[in-house]
């Protein structure tokens, strides 16, 4: 088995595409995938044609990227402008833009910026840079943290001292509460899957028990995708929302305890700014003091100006499933892949890039 | 950035192994999963394995699609 193909089966992608048409006829339904890893999965695999009119998919706020806030670029520009300081970041965030640059535009100007995979990779380019500061970029929900955590708790064994990260880290259930609170219509969540490898189902027992909104753990093959709809769309029409797990084969009932254990040692919950939704409380992750060493916004210190977001976009209505991408003026003119106006053109899981990609109109 | 896709073990050294999908082969830290073995498959993100695949799981949601692709 290589857990891939197998779960892109045709017969069982048109099966259960007709018993979800067949179930929701007549009905109106909007459920919205939080992760921005389904919304590209969903326009790539063409999925939005085998599904009814009336179901309506909304994208959330789930891309790390997307939701990142100016002014943590503006942060992250002003630290590459600092003498002997390498910033060390995955891709994605070198287009986002800041208040009036990029990391991309730093790096030619000649900041030294350098894109790694692992935040691992950059505590060994700490290693190998004795002198320099080594600042790694660290974004990302649930998935990744437990990563950067190990990377911390690893430059603390190592006595590597000239290795920092600047935490924007979140977490995925406060923010899919404030959507609850909102005024946008949600029926049900299809929940992130590899947040859940990560923290088990039992996260979203509050999304239920407090709002009555289902929430189905998805994977992110075709026949997970609209198993998870089906899923979720009998529980929204019968009014039994519950928790499910639909990719039990990595989302166990507890998740990771081993990672969870590291991101509980190393972070502890704080306020964050997220691009669209504003400061919500207890959704972000700081570094504990234990480790505060390692910590860039305790240890460095550098004048930013007060943050603006890019003119005229509006990602945040985006990362709100308020509108859809093609609503925005600005979409497709001047703003695209290439030279993205907004967080959400930028990475390619952002549902603005999705959009132009794929070129779909949702329905 | 997100990205996690599911990868088999094909040496472990320490806290690190290398990981192979496809023609794709990568070397990955595996501190998050102690109790990996060779041949496990597991998913892999930003270089790190952060949980081992349930084969039990996934074969019985494959029973299914074949009974699906039966009656469609
Ligand atoms: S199309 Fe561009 S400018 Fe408009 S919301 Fe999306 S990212 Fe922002």
């Amino acid at each position: 088995m290589k857990y891939v193909s197998e779960f892109q089966d045709r017969n069982a992608v048109q099966y259960l595409a007709a018993s979800i048409r067949e179930r929701v006829a007549g009905k109106d339904l909007t459920i919205m995938e939080v992760c921005g890893t389904h919304t590209m999965a969903i326009a790539r695999s063409g999925l939005r044609e085998l599904l009814p009119d009336q179901l309506t998919l909304i994208s959330g706020p789930g891309c790390p990227v997307c939701v990142t806030d100016v002014s943590y670029i503006d942060r992250a520009i002003a630290l590459s402008r600092m003498h002997g300081t390498v910033i060390a970041t995955f891709g994605d965030l070198m287009r986002v833009p800041g208040s009036d640059s990029t990391l991309e535009k730093e790096r030619a100007n000649g900041a030294d910026i350098r894109i790694v995979t692992s935040a691992m990779d950059a505590l060994f380019m700490a290693g190998q840079k004795a002198g320099q500061r080594v600042i790694f970029l660290g974004i990302g929900f649930e998935t990744t943290i437990p990563t950067v955590g190990v990377v911390i708790q690893s430059a603390k064994s190592r006595h590597i001292r000239n290795f920092y990260v600047l935490s924007s880290h979140k977490i995925m259930p406060p923010a899919m509460k404030a959507l609850c609170e909102g005024d946008v219509r949600i029926d049900g969540f299809l929940c992130p899957g590899h947040v859940s490898t990560i923290t088990g189902p039992a996260i979203y027992d509050d999304i239920v028990k407090q709002y009555g909104k289902g929430c189905v753990v998805t994977g992110f093959e075709p026949t997970d995708i609209l198993s998870g709809i089906l899923m979720l769309s009998k529980q929204i029409l019968a009014k039994t929302p519950a928790v499910e797990n639909q990719y039990k084969r990595a989302v166990l009932p507890d998740g990771n305890p081993r990672a969870k254990e590291v991101m509980d040692e190393v972070f502890e919950s704080c306020d964050t700014p997220w691009r669209g939704l504003g400061t919500i409380p207890a959704s972000g992750l700081k570094i504990r003091d234990a480790y505060a060493s390692w910590d860039a916004s305790v240890q460095i210190a550098v004048p930013v100006k007060e943050s603006r977001e890019p003119h005229g976009c509006r990602c945040g209505d985006v990362l709100t499933g308020r509108i859809q991408p093609e609503a925005c003026p600005l979409f497709g003119n001047p703003c695209t892949p290439d030279y993205p106006a907004g967080a959400c053109m930028v990475s390619s899981e952002g549902t603005c890039a999705a959009h132009y990609k794929y070129g779909f109109h949702r329905k | 950035m997100c990205l996690a896709v599911p990868m088999r073990i094909v040496k472990i050294d320490g806290n690190s192994a290398v990981a192979e999908a496809g023609e794709i082969s990568q070397t990955i830290d595996i501190q998050l999963v102690p109790s990996i073995q060779l041949n496990d498959y597991v998913i892999v993100h930003a270089g790190f394995a952060i949980q081992k695949m349930d084969e039990s799981y996934a074969r019985e949601a494959l029973e299914l699609f074949e009974e699906m692709g039966r009656i469609s």
